[in-house]
C-alpha cells in the first residue's frame, strides 16, 4: 500500500466570506503551476476541498512543493480504499503503521455516504479495536493523540488520512494586488518580499544597477534572489534601472553626508513612477527601524516624503537575527551574503547623516534638477521576467 | 569491438565530449576572476553544481568537485580523520573496499589510527550486527562502499546509515563510484555524511569527480590554496570537466529511468549462459547490481582467457588492481572466503546501458568457444 492522495486544507482563506471563491481559484492556479514538474499528478477540486491525486508519484517531493504555496494551512496524506469494512480496516492499520514514533492515536470516522451500512460510531469501534489488536504499545488518546486517523466514507470510495503536515499559511499570492519591491541584494529585501507574498501580494522587483560601480555579478545576484522568491509566487518581473548617471550627479551636486538620503529619495521617486506606469499600487522595502543610518525615524521621515504611495515595510519591527532566520529558511541567505558591491554600498559616505532634516534636503534639491536623469533612468529600464522552473532551461542548457 | 569492462571506465558520450570542447573554447575564463568573462565561467560553474545537486537530490552547497573517485575517497577519509581525531582515532571499513579507501586507511594506521576491516560473507556482504558491535567510543568514521567494484554486491547502505545516525560522534562515508546511475542511493539520508562519485564511470571524462559533504560536516582538506569549493578543494576549477560530468550524470540518470530493465536483461543472458557451463562458477550474488558479473573458471589462467578474448575483440577484466601477495589472487574473492580455485581464477564482466543484447549473446557464444579451445592446453 502507499499514499495515493494529498488532501489540502485551506487556512485563513476559508474565513473570507464571499471572496472565498476567488481565493480558491487563485490557490488552484498557483498550485497548478507548482505541480507542473510532476507530470503524473492531478489536482482535483471537490465541493469543499482540494486534493492531489498522486498516480504513483512519490509524495515527499510533492509535499515539499506544496509547503511553499501560501494559502495552504496544512496537508494530509491519504489513501483511497474501496467502501468495504475489510478494506477500510486494512487501510487504517496501514496508515497508523506508516506513522513513525506514534504512541497514541485517535480515530474519527465520518460517513457522508449514508448508504454505507455501518454507522460512524460503530465504525469507530470496529476500526479502533482492529488497530489496537494489531499493534503493540499503541493506545487510544482522544484528547491529545500523536496522530489522528481520519476515515471518510464517501460515495466514490473511502479516504483514510493520517498525520497532519503543516504548510506555510498566508493567503494565495495574487489575491491582494501587486507591490513593487525595492530589491537590493542584501539580506533584508528578499525577506520583505517573501512576507509581502505571504499576505497574498504579487511582487514585482525594482533594482538599481550602477555599472561600472556595480558588476554584472551584483545584478545576477539580484536575479538569483528573485529566482529564489519565485518558489512562493511562480513569476517575478525584475525591473533593472540604469542608475549610474543619477547616482553620479547626486554625489557631484549634493554634500557628501546628505548623498545617501537624497539617493534614497531618488530611488523612491523612480519606483513610484514605475509603479504608476505598471499599475502597481504600493512599494515594499526591507527597512527595519534603527538598523542602519537610512533607517532612523528621521531618515524615514525625510525619504518617505517624496511619495504618497503606501510603503509597506514588513520588517520594520523585526530584529536582525529573526530576519536572518527567515532568510535562511526561504533559501535567500546564502546568495544575499555574496560579497558584491551594490549601489548602496559603493557610495557610502564616511559619515552619513543619521538625522537628516527635510528643510536641508529641500535646500540642496532646489539647486539641482534631476528630472532629466530620472526620465532617462525610467526609459532605460530593462525588465526581466523570472519564472519558477527557469533553471531547467538556462542559457547553458545545450552544454548541460 | 565488444567492450564489457565498464566498471574500469566507460566511453564518453559524444554529447559530453561536445560540451567539453565547447566549454574549453568558450568559457576558459577563471571562475574566480572578477571580470565579466570570469563571471560567465562562474555562472556556468554554479549552474552545473545546481544541476548536479538537483539530480542527486541534495543541496548545491553540499557538492564539491574533485579530480575523481580516488581523490573523493581520500578527501573524505583523511579529511575526517585529521579534522576529528580529538574525538577519537578509530575507523571502520570493510575488507573489500576499493584500494583508494583501503590504502587511505592503511596510511592513517601508520599515523596511529586504529582501523577495523569488517569481514564479509560469501556474497561480499558485511554483517550489520558485527558493524554495530565494532563501534566504540573512539570511532569517528565508517566508510563502506555501495556497490562492490569486483562483485556487484550491494551493501545495505540505508541500514548502515540508520545505525550511523544513532552515534552523533561518528561520520559515515559511502563510496558510490560503482553504484552511481545504476543502483539508487538516497544521498540525503541524514545518516550519510559523505559520498564519493566519479565521472568516467558514467560516460564522462577521467579527471573529474565529486564529493558530497553533508551540511554541518567539516573536514581537513587534502589541498590548501585559493579557497575554491569553499576551501574544501582549492585549485582552479576544471570547468570543462565539471560540465562534462554533470551532463553525463543527467544522461546516465535518464537512461537509468528508461533502460534499467535492459541492463538486467543482459546480465541475465550472460548469467544463464555461464551457469550452463560446468567449468564456470558465478561469484556475484543474485541480488547484486546487474551491471557487474564476477565468475571464476578454475584452472583457466584469467590472463590467458582475457588475451584469448582480446584476440576476438572482446574486452573483459580480471579484478581491480590489488596488493595481494599472489599476483593472480583477487583480494575481494579471498575476503569472501573462497578458496584458491575461485580467488585465483576470477573474471569480471561489467556492462553499461550502451551495451546491446546482441553483444552479450555474442560474448556468451565466443566465451564458451574460447574455453573449448583453451581446454586442450590448460584444462
Amino acid at each position: 500500500m502507499q499514499y495515493d492522495h494529498i488532501v489540502i486544507r485551506y487556512g485563513e482563506l476559508s474565513l473570507k466570506g464571499k471572496n472565498k471563491k476567488q481565493f480558491i481559484a487563485q490557490l488552484r492556479e498557483n498550485l497548478k503551476h507548482k505541480l507542473k514538474p510532476f507530470s503524473n499528478v492531478q489536482l482535483i477540486q471537490s465541493r469543499d476541498r482540494m486534493y492531489i491525486k498522486l498516480n504513483g508519484q512519490d509524495h515527499q517531493p510533492v509535499i515539499e512543493k506544496c509547503q511553499d504555496v501560501f494559502g495552504i494551512q496544512s496537508l494530509n496524506l491519504a489513501i483511497r480504499v474501496e467502501n468495504s469494512v475489510d478494506k477500510i480496516k486494512e487501510g487504517a492499520l496501514w496508515a497508523l503503521k506508516a506513522e513513525e514514533q506514534v504512541k497514541t492515536f485517535k480515530l474519527t470516522t465520518k460517513r457522508p455516504n449514508k448508504s454505507f451500512e455501518i454507522g460512524s460510531q460503530e465504525m469507530n469501534q470496529i476500526l479502533g479495536g482492529h488497530l489496537l489488536s494489531n499493534t503493540e504499545g499503541i493506545t487510544v488518546d482522544v484528547h491529545n493523540p500523536d496522530v489522528e486517523i481520519r476515515v471518510e466514507i464517501r460515495h466514490d470510495a473511502t479516504y483514510i488520512m493520517a498525520g497532519k503536515i503543516s504548510a506555510s499559511g498566508g493567503l494565495p499570492v495574487g489575491t491582494t494586488g501587486k507591490t513593487l519591491l525595492l530589491l537590493s541584494g542584501g539580506i533584508d529585501s528578499p525577506v520583505a518580499g517573501y512576507l509581502a507574498m505571504k499576505r497574498g501580494v504579487q511582487v514585482e522587483a525594482i533594482h538599481f544597477h550602477s555599472p561600472p560601480y556595480t558588476s554584472d555579478r551584483a545584478k545576477q545576484k539580484v536575479l538569483d534572489l528573485a529566482q529564489e522568491l519565485t518558489k512562493y509566487g511562480h513569476e517575478i518581473r525584475v525591473h533593472v534601472v540604469p542608475f549610474t548617471e543619477l547616482q553620479q550627479k547626486i554625489f557631484r551636486e549634493v554634500p557628501e553626508n546628505y548623498g545617501m538620503t537624497i539617493m534614497r529619495r531618488q530611488m523612491l521617486r523612480v519606483s513610484e513612477r514605475l509603479a504608476e506606469r505598471e499599475n502597481i499600487l504600493s512599494l515594499t522595502t526591507g527597512e527595519s527601524l534603527g538598523q542602519v543610518a537610512s533607517q532612523t525615524m528621521e531618515s524615514m521621515n525625510s525619504i518617505n516624503e517624496v511619495t504618497n504611495y503606501p510603503v509597506i515595510r514588513p520588517l520594520v519591527a523585526m530584529d536582525k537575527v529573526d530576519i536572518i532566520d527567515i532568510s535562511r529558511k526561504i533559501g535567500t541567505y546564502e546568495t544575499s551574503i555574496l560579497p558584491y558591491e551594490d549601489c548602496c554600498t559603493i557610495f557610502v559616505p564616511k559619515q552619513p547623516k543619521t538625522r537628516p532634516s527635510r528643510e536641508k534636503i529641500h535646500q540642496f534639491e532646489d539647486h539641482v534638477d534631476f528630472s532629466e536623469e530620472i526620465d532617462k533612468a525610467l526609459d532605460g529600464i530593462e525588465t526581466i521576467t523570472i519564472t519558477e522552473h527557469d533553471l531547467t532551461k538556462s542559457e547553458f542548457e545545450d552544454l548541460l | 569491438m565488444i567492450y564489457l569492462d565498464n566498471s574500469a571506465t566507460t566511453s564518453p558520450y559524444p554529447e559530453v565530449l561536445e560540451s567539453f570542447q565547447k566549454v574549453s573554447e568558450t568559457y576558459y575564463g577563471n571562475p574566480s576572476s572578477i571580470h565579466q568573462f570570469g563571471g560567465e565561467a562562474e555562472k556556468l560553474l554554479k549552474t552545473s553544481k545546481k544541476q548536479a545537486a538537483d539530480l542527486l537530490k541534495v543541496d548545491d552547497e553540499e557538492i564539491f568537485f574533485t579530480s575523481g573517485g580516488t581523490e573523493s575517497n581520500n578527501t573524505a577519509i583523511k579529511g575526517i580523520a585529521l579534522q576529528h581525531q580529538n574525538r577519537g582515532r578509530h575507523i571502520i571499513t570493510s575488507q573489500i573496499e576499493h584500494p583508494s579507501v583501503l590504502e587511505a586507511c592503511a596510511a592513517l594506521e601508520t599515523l596511529g589510527f586504529r582501523v577495523t576491516y569488517l569481514p564479509v560473507n560469501h556474497e561480499g556482504k558485511i554483517d550489520l550486527d558485527v558493524l554495530e558491535k565494532s563501534i566504540d567510543n573512539e570511532t569517528i568514521l565508517i566508510s563502506i562502499m555501495h556497490v562492490n567494484n569486483e562483485l556487484g554486491t550491494i551493501q545495505p547502505i540505508t541500514e548502515i546509515a540508520d545505525i550511523a545516525a544513532k552515534y552523533p560522534k561518528l561520520f559515515f562515508h559511502v563510496d558510490h563510484v560503482q553504484g552511481l546511475g545504476k543502483i539508487p542511493l538516497d544521498m540525503s539520508h541524514p545518516g550519510i555524511n559523505l559520498c564519493s562519485i566519479s565521472s568516467h564511470k558514467i560516460h564522462g571524462l577521467k579527471g573529474t569527480g565529486a564529493l558530497y559533504i553533508q551540511k554541518g560536516t567539516t573536514l581537513f582538506p587534502l589541498l590548501h590554496g585559493g579557497g575554491q569549493e569553499s576551501a574544501n578543494r582549492p585549485g582552479t576549477e576544471n570547468l570543462a570537466g565539471i560540465v562534462a560530468m554533470v551532463k553525463a550524470l543527467r544522461l546516465t540518470m535518464e537512461k537509468q529511468k528508461q533502460s534499467f530493465d535492459h541492463l538486467t536483461n543482459m546480465a541475465n543472458i550472460i548469467r544463464t549462459a555461464l551457469e550452463k557451463d560446468d567449468r564456470v562458477v558465478v561469484n556475484s550474488p543474485e541480488d547484486g547490481a546487474p551491471h557487474i558479473l564476477n565468475f571464476s573458471v578454475p584452472n583457466y589462467k584469467p590472463e590467458v582467457v582475457i588475451h584469448a578474448l582480446g584476440k576476438e575483440n572482446i574486452f573483459i577484466s580480471t579484478k581491480s588492481a590489488c596488493s595481494s601477495k599472489h599476483s593472480d589472487e583477487s583480494a575481494v574473492l579471498a575476503a569472501c572466503g573462497w578458496g584458491e580455485d575461485r580467488s585465483h581464477f576470477g573474471l569480471r564482466i561489467s556492462l553499461s546501458y550502451q551495451n546491446t543484447e546482441e553483444e552479450v549473446r555474442e560474448f556468451s557464444k565466443v566465451f564458451i568457444r574460447v574455453l573449448d579451445e583453451l581446454n586442450d592446453v590448460m584444462g
